[in-house]
């Protein structure tokens, strides 16, 4: 409890520092490469006939995904707080990859647990990790993915806390994380509210976004969340069904539970096991939610639904081929649901899809499901 | 199964025991039902017979984040074997039907969450538990479940570690019962060679707040009777040995009929080392 007490009392006086805030900015700005433009994907509105689609394009980020918003957040809040040693887990890689790039911008040292069987399929952000000088330490217990990540680096934490900081790369674990990694994230939100108000001249009909962990659906959520015609949807990862052990919808096919310090929604057995996840995607592959989206969607707010391996691939098909744009898998389920949604809606209506990452990482993965 | 003969504070009760005869309690670890039902009945009936004063069980959990490699294996023994955590109540209730020692439950939250926090209590209280320790359920979070604790008669036994600080201390020295948990170390359980630095300071920082109201007791990383002795000797009331066990239930899987020996001649030789004179 201590470190966490110390996390959050260093995270309420930092956040509402100007300095800090003017320096974190400079870096999204210039490093990153933020602001993010928003892209009306119209091959694609032509292509499924309904709303317009636009995408927040996240993937154009340094690193090629959300996560450098947070990791530059929290590195730069970790080097405030005088830690030298930083250790993240990784799913998809995208998170170590953020970390490391942040840690060596910033002169910190990076090390990275990731589960032994994402490392097998997620090898390029591997490479990438040990590049930027990063360790990576695999991870063979559990499932060997993201969850067995976790426990390793709060292990890690537990028995090295005076000098390290564990940069957590989503809106889960426990209380400052999730809030700390919205904060961070809420950017992306900020962003495309005012700039879909720019180019439509209203409100979009709808916000979708994929959850893993829930950091980039957050992220983009929560400057919607007073707009209350502006339905949310988060997009968890549907696997090959529903069945126990065949999808990672904590949301949809889990109960209320506590795992790693946050009580949210847990797939998990009848007396009380967490169970074995599956999805195509390393990056959803995680049987919790943060818990903002477990009370976003028990307060009616937010919805969420789910789409399986099969879709997410048809997806990044339509996405690639249509707009010569190439989505992470994850991104990949949000897209795929975006296109039945804006079929549902009118053509003057808009909606915003967060492409949360580039594909280049997943090529090996869909070279092998989409032969051609 | 028999609550009404168990008489109450029966942990407390052990340790003024122990003190009148110049001794620190011994606490023996096992995983409940690893590497199965019937192995860890016998393996926790040599805890007994080699003189271990309280029997800790662990309820096997998929994730255990506060345990190193030894116990997260023997989790997942427990776990591939059927180990749920109403069968493991039951397991502990043979034992306390015909041994006269108190036991403690470890288990992490989501299983008692999802069997429900009465009905796990009052089901823990019936197998004959006498304290509770969930690691990962901190004392401002507990409020419901210590009042449930409390109705059903079992201690509440929290974790301190060695950088909690003196106020935090307090809080959790007012709401603990049985023993306070003294983490001896940063980091998680396993058998370590060396006790940690930070070990014996940490239980004269933590007996200078407890005034003798709570017993102090200290693990994760105590394995071998000089931990133990030392320990014992820098004021705390018990020590708690759980990896160095569950090793040599790990090392005789082949040939588990042999562990009980060598568990009870271990427990023998750290119990020794648990005298103050």
């Amino acid at each position: 409890m201590e470190p966490l007490r110390a996390l959050e009392e260093a995270y309420n006086k930092f956040s509402h520092d100007l300095s800090f805030k003017k320096e974190l900015a400079g870096w999204l700005d210039s490093f990153a490469g933020r602001p993010t433009p928003l892209y009306l994907a119209a091959n694609l509105t032509r292509h499924v006939g309904g709303a317009r689609i636009y995408l927040k394009r996240e993937d154009l980020l340094h690193g090629g995904a959300h996560k450098i918003n947070n990791t530059l957040g929290q590195a730069l809040l970790a080097k405030k707080m005088g830690k030298r040693r930083i250790i993240a887990e990784t799913g998809a890689g995208q998170h170590g990859v953020a970390t490391a790039m942040a840690c060596a911008a910033f002169g910190l040292r990076a090390e990275v647990y990731m589960g032994s069987e994402d490392m097998d399929r997620q090898k390029l952000n591997v490479y990438r990790m040990k590049m930027l000088g990063a360790r990576v330490h695999p991870v063979e217990s559990g499932s060997k993915t993201l969850k067995d990540a976790i426990n390793e680096a709060l292990r890690d934490w537990v028995t090295n806390v005076q000098d390290t900081y564990y940069l957590l790369g989503s809106v889960v674990g426990p209380h400052p994380y999730p809030t700390m990694v919205r904060d961070f994230q809420s950017v992306i939100g900020k962003e495309a509210r005012k700039q879909i108000l720019l180019q439509e001249g209203k409100l979009p009909k709808a916000v979708v976004a994929c959850v893993g962990g829930g950091s980039n659906s957050i992220g983009i959520f929560h400057s919607f969340l007073h707009d209350l015609d502006v339905d949310l949807f988060g997009v968890e990862a549907g696997g090959e069904s529903l069945l126990p052990g065949q999808n990672a919808a904590p949301l949809i096919a889990g109960r209320e539970g506590v795992l790693h310090g946050m009580m949210t929604y847990v797939l998990q057995d009848e007396v009380g096991q967490v169970q074995t996840t599956r999805s195509i995607s390393a990056g959803l592959d995680y049987p919790g939610v943060g818990p903002e989206h477990a009370f976003l969607m028990n307060a009616g707010r937010a919805r969420y639904a789910t789409v399986s391996d099969q879709e997410a691939l048809e997806a990044f098909k339509n996405l690639s081929q249509l707009e010569g744009i190439m989505p992470a898998l994850e991104s990949a389920h949000a897209i795929s649901y975006a296109m039945k949604l804006a079929k549902s809606l009118g053509t003057r209506d808009s909606i915003i899809v967060n492409l949360s990452g580039r594909g280049d990482k997943d090529v090996e993965i869909i070279a092998k499901h989409l032969p051609q | 199964m028999q609550s009404t003969s168990h008489s109450e504070d029966r942990i407390e009760a052990k340790f003024r025991e122990l003190q009148s005869h110049r001794e620190g309690a011994l606490i023996a670890y096992l995983t409940g039902g690893d590497p199965d039902p019937n192995a860890f009945l016998a393996n926790s009936t040599a805890l007994i017979e080699g003189g271990a004063d309280i029997v800790e069980v662990g309820i096997p959990f998929s994730d255990p984040i506060a345990d190193g490699p030894v116990i997260q294996a023997s989790s997942m023994r427990a776990l591939s074997q059927g180990a749920t955590p109403a069968g493991v109540l039951d397991l502990i209730g043979e034992l306390s039907s015909q041994c006269h020692v108190p036991f403690v439950v470890l288990s992490y939250y989501n299983p008692i969450l999802t069997m429900g926090l009465d009905r796990f209590l009052e089901k823990a209280r019936e197998s004959g538990v006498d304290g509770i320790v969930v690691p990962d359920l901190p004392v401002e979070e507990s409020y419901e479940f210590r009042t449930l604790a409390l109705k059903h008669n079992i201690d509440n036994i929290y974790l301190v570690a060695p950088n909690t600080s003196r106020t935090r201390l307090r809080t959790v020295l007012e709401k603990s019962k049985g023993f306070l948990y003294l983490v001896s170390l940063y980091g998680v359980t396993g058998p370590r060679d060396n006790l940690s630095p930070q070990a014996l300071k940490a239980v004269k920082k933590v007996k200078s707040l407890t005034k003798g109201k709570v017993p102090v007791s200290a693990g994760f990383g105590v394995s071998q009777p000089e931990h133990v002795s030392a320990i014992i000797r820098s004021g705390a009331d018990g020590a708690i040995v759980g990896s160095a066990l569950v090793n040599i239930v790990s090392q005789h899987l082949e040939s588990p009929n042999e562990a009980p020996h060598h568990l009870k001649s271990t427990v023998a030789k750290l119990k020794a080392s648990t005298r103050r004179s």
